[in-house]
């Protein structure tokens, strides 16, 4: 499916299937589409073209549907501030048609499980960012969803809460079989928590497989070199290195067996300014397939996505 | 979707607007001080030297400054909408299985309501200055400004769900609100107006509201007050149509 707002492409044509109780990550800088993607799949946003089946249903013509097997939770805080935890619950509850019976029952689980219940009683102002975070979390909970969307669930957050929010997803999706599908920009994020990570750049999917095999694709380590006197003839052509990148006028080797071939490779480079050697990671993986940090753009919060929303909607 | 779980999404958009509503007590507070001001101030001053429809000046505007209560508060919940886009916490409610013609009755009604209790407490105080009611006319006025309030909520709904910003507000409370406080009979009998006047306040749908409420209150009215329900009725109907069309289109 994809998405243009007049010239401009959010979203080319992106393809991909979910399996039940997978943890899905769409990995990107902001801008790169993450968002419009997860919202068309949220039925807020209508594909340009192609179509999307969510729990079987197709987002353009059963959206109603859609919108009762999936949780979503924004990136930017939706909870009422007037209302207390409890209060935003119960309205939830109301409006995504949970039974009334179960609802005072439903509403003390999801609490219990997000650690909220002695809180749930004060105003939502009061709240910390995190908190808020888990209250939203469990909102998207409330009404058994199949599938849950969380836009950048951990954006801001402080290490130990990001942690606690990793754990009751993974818990979600294996006990419950709750299938997840998140955006994030953070490498650690996507590796510790997806079971496979689409990276998403320009509205493209460059890449799309489990984040271990991502990072051993690439094979060995990283040796990223900083250097005047280069020659990257020189380098091409040796059995222990897999690949050879120029970007951000660093020179970035994957090398197996890095450290019995470092000195080798020194030698051949000439005068190094730095060099740096690690295992492979996610943000490796990122440079490798779009040639350039996933940091590069992110400035403002998702501001090309909203500027774009924004035109798309005064035309 | 059945129509019990669009019931209860209806009255889940209305519990949240009570609940916001007994929680913010200065708004109500400061929404009544405006109308007791020119009650008070335009209608006790001009009052000692006028009177009207055989009424002290005071008591003829009441009916019209009750209008005005019902005016200001709904037409600005209902721009409050822009603020809810603003923060987020709108999409949570666009995200629900509900169709959008009863997100816009649930915001619609909880406003009114809103706007009814406030209403009301300008009813107590016209007690004080004159004013006498029925059980009977009692009804009748609350049934003019609950349909006043759905009118001018919806018209506030609408404006608000095509804005972007808050800085509209200040010119649609000049080029809107106030026009429709001013041409709507409220401080002027509408017999004898020049023309220009006339047309103006025969457009003003809160002309008939409050030539309803002035005959129900104080026995004197320039139309039958059936053709004033009526007229209302009309206007209600195209406001909340154009409301739900307004509501469809929001992403």
């Amino acid at each position: 499916m994809g998405k243009t707002y007049g010239s401009l492409t959010a979203v080319d044509n992106v393809s991909f299937t979910i399996g039940a109780g997978e943890i899905f990550g769409l990995l990107g800088p902001n801008g790169a589409g993450k968002t419009t993607t997860l919202s068309m799949l949220a039925t807020l946003l209508k594909p340009t073209s192609g179509m999307a089946l969510v729990n079987g249903y197709d987002v353009s013509r059963d959206s109603a549907k859609v919108r009762k097997s999936i949780g979503m939770v924004f990136q930017e805080p939706s909870s009422d501030d007037i209302l207390t935890g409890w209060e935003n619950l119960y309205a939830h509850a109301l409006m995504f048609g949970v039974p009334r019976r179960e609802r005072r029952e439903r509403i003390s689980r999801v609490l219990r499980l997000v650690n909220m219940e002695d809180r749930a009683e004060d105003l939502v102002k009061k709240y910390s960012g995190g908190m808020r975070r888990r209250l939203e979390l469990a909102r998207g909970l409330l009404h058994n969803p199949r599938i849950l969307l969380l836009d950048e669930p951990t954006l801001g957050l402080d290490p130990q809460t990001r942690e606690h929010i990793w754990e009751y997803i993974e818990d979600l999706a294996k006990t419950n079989n709750v299938t997840v599908i998140l955006t994030t920009h953070y490498m650690d994020e996507a590796d510790r928590l997806c079971d496979r990570v689409a990276i998403i750049d320009h509205g493209k999917i460059v890449a799309l497989d489990n984040p271990g095999r991502l990072k051993a694709q690439l094979g060995g380590e990283v040796v990223k070199i900083k250097s005047q006197t280069i020659d990257l003839g020189k380098l091409r052509g040796l059995d222990f290195i897999s690949s050879v990148k120029q970007a951000d006028g660093y020179v970035l080797l994957t090398v197996q067996k890095s450290s019995m071939h470092l000195q080798d490779i020194l030698n051949r480079v000439g005068v190094v300014e730095s060099v740096e050697v690690h295992p492979t990671t996610l943000n490796d993986v990122f440079l490798h397939y779009t040639g350039h940090e996933i940091r590069d753009e992110s400035g403002e919060g998702g501001t090309m996505e909203r500027i774009a929303q924004y035109e798309g909607r005064s035309r | 979707m059945t129509a019990i779980d669009e019931l209860s999404g209806f009255y889940a958009l209305w519990y949240r607007e009570i609940k916001v509503f007994t929680r913010e007590k200065s708004r109500i507070i400061s929404s009544l001080f405006t109308p007791i001001l020119w009650l008070g101030v335009f209608g006790g001053g001009l009052g000692s030297a006028v009177s009207l429809s055989g009424v002290n000046y005071e008591t003829f505007i009441f009916p019209g400054i009750l209008a005005m209560t019902i005016l200001f508060t709904s037409v600005f919940f209902g721009l409050y909408i822009v603020w809810d886009k603003k923060i987020d916490f709108f999409k949570e409610v666009l995200v629900a299985p509900l169709s959008r013609t009863t997100i816009f009755m649930g915001k619609t009604v909880g406003g009114s309501v809103d706007s009814l209790i406030q209403g009301g407490a300008m009813l107590i105080f016209g007690l004080f200055i004159g004013v006498h009611y029925t059980l009977q006319s009692l009804l009748a006025i609350l049934g003019f400004m609950f349909v006043l309030a759905v009118m001018l909520v919806s018209v506030g709904l609408i404006l608000g769900s095509n804005m972007e910003s808050v800085e509209g507000f200040q010119l649609i409370s000049s080029f809107l609100i106030f026009p429709m406080f001013f041409f709507s009979g409220t401080l002027f009998p509408t017999n004898n107006l020049p023309p220009y006047l006339l047309a103006l306040t025969m457009i003003d749908p809160v002309t008939y509201a409050v030539d309803g409420l002035r005959g129900l209150m104080l026995g004197t009215s320039a139309f039958p007050i059936p053709l004033d329900f009526a007229v209302m009725l009309i206007y209600t109907s195209i406001m909340v149509a154009l409301g739900v069309l307004s509501f469809k289109r929001l992403k």
